[in-house]
């Protein structure tokens, strides 16, 4: 496909559109369907065909528009009102006020600071497109930037695009995504692979499955570009099985892709060739690790190697590999569509853009969420999250999953970047954000985490597999009030031992959830040892 | 860029030392008669990095690098020995014995284990971690041999030697963290395996009295690993 | 060498979709995850004689077939009871208390997270996060997602899907 034709689809979609007065949206992410919004979106299509401004009105799936808390959602287009907690009862009362006054027993106040804080550039198009369409992305502008790239850049000019806009890392370490991209291209190799890691294992993180599940063709476009920057003709998506819900759609998309020329063989009528798999994880949170993930890939079990040497040289059967995950691949269509100094004007100045997080635990607004970096903690959790319900006390946020660790409340008014975060002994992370109030003790929250690395260690380098079966003992000992000071001593020793020992980043950061509660609340500690 | 070939002069433990640029500081070290603990690398077999025993530091760096893959470089300041290593040493040998059920009076390999000779060199003399206990059989089957799980640190030498030299690959790791262990085939017991070639290079290379020849008493039991290294030299001699 | 493929373990029909898996994956052992996702799709969990028929034809070894199969936690190498009862233990459940609920469920049901009942008809499984955050304590129900779930509500859900 040539930039024109993409072009022509964009125009017939907008044509298409302009015959059809009303739009009503009914979210198909994971979360509303489990509320059964998919037999909500069966009632509303059906009560369209009996009215008469049925004929005038569009009933669409579409992707997460966020606020998972009050699901299912409904939004009505043109005049936007978002309706919340929507049963298929209330599709007759949906469908008659089309152009008349809206339902307002089920409006959702889309003034409120959960949106209007929100700077949307990976989720720009979740919940306003339909993710099952190749047009409907086409007409929000997809693949514009990939035939851009292809026919007006040379892959080098991609890579310093990428460069300058000074997108980091998204999966967790925030490493300069352009640096990475560069060093593969630099690579020798007679075959090179791009793989997405979407593998997302941290429980309560759920960023990267909305983004599949919402814009897959995002995902595909960003993956595309980096093929070409770093000259790879071949890539892999490795997705969790636990998300069925994303494979059904990234498999969908990399077909609509290639029947239409955006994927395979000479893309944009030029000689670059991209050819994309899925795979599937099968529940291992250590596959996340780069390492462990191209076993994955390779049919083994997912044991991470020491590093060096890395990926970008010796990846993928040993051949230059570029592995990134689905919100930095996201983020890439949109920093070549509006260039990289735009991308590089949000943020602060030593973390550009956007991050997503999941917003979750304790909070009103639990949902998905995209903010510039450096917001504070406290605007995420108490404007945009609306605070914490049940009249309780705000205790502590967890960000980065069992790699990170827990922030008290005196660091809520810090800007939100890879450095701060690391500053407080947390870190980034992939974007799970949970929120804990007082009815939560911080030593079972070590507990939960220490129990959660210790079952998904592989088991290969001793400091991981016996160091967090021996804290997991001494926090259980502790919880149950048969800790000692001792066993406490014990227990902060493994802490940093592991932590300096470990061959992969599952070990390395295992301790962090431990080391954190103990440095905040240590006296939730010491008032549980026995003597 | 620097090739395979090229010398490289580097510093261990303050010693001025040259190695090839396709060595790693363990090598490096050993021809240079400096001492770094090891317990899953043998010679002759891929590296691993897992026991993290041979963990040093590298001026310059607040991280600490596996001297069995990590490779020399010019100008390389290497320490293997200082409070912190020797304190991370001690641990993780105290972790090995906590996690199995290690009683030396009875087992075959007393006074030939390379565990206890860790534990000698680290002057463990108690374990200061709760002892796991677990509950874990012996594997008898074999007509010659024996494998007690009991005894097993996971070192993977066994798994290696029997892919990568015999070529049989009978053993591999089964289960993952702390519920490890090795396996014969599809966990098949090893006398009825259909792969096993009864070659016993696993039992050689055991650091442990883990994988055992039958029919020897407590502590009669010494491995005899220079096979290895021959049986590669020859290897590499017919190509 | 091109070893010859092996016959299936039984004359079920279902080794058809094995094998159009490894087809699929040219019967290189990089496609071994992949079949055996469809083992258990198709089946619902891994045997011995399966991981023996797909090592044969993939050429690994069964030492590493059984390997990555019990390294694997979607992998289960016991048959599923008639209905499966999963309680989401990710962390924005379980600060919502689903470790207790999990707790109360092995209580009621009499066996461990990752058992089946005696009689056969109910697995109880624990999982790492289903993503539904928002949904906390979620409770899965023979694939039925159930939003902020109790136990009363589970167990009347499993009479429910019973009969």
């Amino acid at each position: 496909m040539t930039p024109e034709e993409l072009e022509k689809i964009a125009a017939k979609e907008e044509q298409a559109r302009a015959h059809i007065p009303h739009t009503i949206d009914v979210c198909l992410g994971t979360t509303c369907m489990a509320l059964q919004s998919d037999k909500l979106k069966t009632a509303l299509e059906q009560e369209a065909t009996r009215h008469p401004v049925g004929s005038k009105c569009q009933v669409r799936g579409v992707g997460c528009p966020g606020l998972c808390a009050l699901g299912p959602l409904v939004t009505v287009k043109p005049e936007g009102d978002l309706y919340k907690q929507v049963k298929p009862e209330d599709a007759h009362d949906i469908v008659n006020s089309l152009g008349a006054e809206p339902v307002a027993r089920l409006k959702c106040d889309t003034e409120q600071p959960f949106f209007k804080r929100q700077h949307k550039i990976v989720l720009e198009n979740s919940g306003s497109i339909d993710p099952e369409r190749l047009e409907d992305y086409i007409a929000a502008g997809g693949y514009t930037a990939l035939l851009k790239c292809v026919t007006e850049m040379t892959p080098a000019e991609v890579i310093d695009e990428v460069v300058r806009s000074g997108l980091r890392g998204r999966g967790g370490a925030g490493f300069p995504a352009g640096l990475k991209w560069r060093t593969v291209a630099k690579a020798a190799g007679p075959r090179k692979f791009v793989v997405c890691n979407g593998d997302e294992g941290d429980p309560g993180a759920f960023m990267d499955r909305s983004v599949m599940e919402s814009d897959p063709h995002r995902v595909l476009e960003g993956m595309a570009i980096a093929a070409y920057a770093v000259g790879a003709s071949e890539g892999y998506l490795y997705v969790r099985a636990e998300y069925p819900l994303a494979v059904k759609r990234l498999k969908q998309a990399i077909n609509q892709a290639r029947a239409h020329g955006l994927l395979g063989a000479n893309i944009g009528g030029t000689a670059f060739t991209f050819r994309v798999e899925v795979r599937l994880g099968a529940g291992a949170f250590v596959c996340g690790e780069e390492t462990a993930l191209m076993a994955s890939i390779e049919g083994k079990r997912g044991n991470p190697r020491p590093r060096p040497p890395f990926p970008a040289e010796s990846g993928l059967w040993q051949l230059p590999t570029l592995i990134n995950n689905v919100e930095t691949y996201a983020n890439i269509p949109t920093i070549l569509r509006q260039g990289a100094d735009w991308f590089a004007g949000i943020g602060t100045s030593k973390s550009k853009g956007t991050k997503v997080f999941a917003l979750t635990g304790r909070v009103h607004n639990t949902g998905l969420i995209e903010v510039p970096m450096g917001i504070t903690l406290r605007e995420i959790i108490f404007d945009i999250g609306g605070g914490i319900p049940d009249g309780r006390v705000f205790k502590a946020v967890q960000t980065g999953g069992p790699s990170g660790g827990c922030i008290p409340e005196e660091y809520l008014d810090m800007a939100v970047d890879y450095e701060s975060l690391a500053s407080v002994g947390s870190i980034m992370g992939s974007g799970g954000m949970i929120v804990i109030d007082d009815t939560s003790s911080m030593v079972d929250v070590a507990k939960y985490f220490i129990e959660f690395c210790k079952s998904e260690s592989c088991g290969k380098c001793v400091p991981c597999r016996v160091g967090t079966a021996q804290m997991h003992t001494l926090l259980e000992l502790i919880a149950s009030g048969e800790g000692t000071r001792h066993d406490l001593e014990r227990l902060e020793a493994l802490c940093d031992m592991v932590k300096s020992t470990s061959l992969c980043g599952l070990g390395q950061n295992a301790p962090n959830p431990v080391i954190s509660t103990l440095r905040y609340f240590r006296d939730e500690y010491e008032s549980r040892l026995a003597g | 860029m620097t090739t395979p070939s090229q010398v490289l002069t580097l510093k261990i433990d303050g010693q001025d030392v040259t190695g090839r640029a396709d060595e790693t500081i363990l090598q490096v070290a050993r021809e240079n008669g400096i001492h770094i603990p090891t317990l899953c690398f043998l010679d002759s077999l891929s590296p691993l990095g897992a026991c993290r025993l041979c963990l040093v530091e590298i001026k310059g760096s607040p991280r600490l690098f596996a001297a069995c893959v990590t490779y020399i470089a010019e100008g390389m300041e290497v320490l293997t020995k200082s409070d912190r290593l020797n304190k991370y040493r001690r641990m993780i040998v105290e972790l090995l014995f906590a996690e199995r059920n290690h009683i030396c009076s009875i087992c075959v390999a007393n006074g030939h284990c390379d565990l206890q000779d860790l534990a000698r060199e680290m002057g463990v003399t108690y374990v200061d971690f709760p002892y796991r206990y677990p509950r874990l059989g012996v594997d008898a089957s074999h007509e010659r041999f024996g494998l007690d799980h009991n005894r097993c640190v996971l070192c993977m030498r066994c798994v290696r030697v029997c892919g990568e030299v015999e070529g049989a690959h009978t053993w591999d790791v089964a289960g993952r963290g702390i519920e490890a262990h090795v396996s014969a085939d599809l966990d098949f017991p090893w006398g009825d395996s259909d792969t096993c070639t009864s070659c016993g290079k696993c039992v050689q290379v055991c650091p442990t009295g883990a994988l055992f020849k039958k029919g020897v008493a407590a502590a009669e039991m010494v491995k005899h690993r220079s096979f290895l290294v021959r049986l590669t030299a020859m290897r590499e001699e017919a190509e | 060498m091109k070893v010859n493929k092996p016959a299936p373990p039984s004359d079920d029909k279902r080794w058809r979709m094995v094998d159009a898996t490894m087809r699929r994956y040219n019967y290189r052992p990089n496609g071994l995850i992949e079949t055996l996702h469809t083992i258990q799709e198709t089946f619902g969990y891994l045997d011995k004689p399966g991981l023996q028929y797909v090592a044969r034809s993939l050429s690994v070894p069964y030492s590493r077939t059984l390997g990555v199969a019990t390294f694997y936690n979607y992998f289960t190498m016991k048959p599923p009871g008639a209905h499966t009862c999963v309680v989401c233990l990710g962390t924005a459940c379980y600060i919502k208390g689903s470790g207790d609920l999990m707790t109360e469920l092995e209580q009621t049901l009499g066996v461990k997270a990752g058992e089946t009942t005696p009689d056969g008809k109910v697995s109880l499984l624990a999982v790492r996060c289903i993503g539904s955050c928002g949904l906390a304590p979620a409770g899965v129900v023979d694939g039925q997602v159930i939003p902020k779930v109790t136990v009363p509500q589970m167990l009347t859900r499993l009479k429910d899907s019973a009969q």
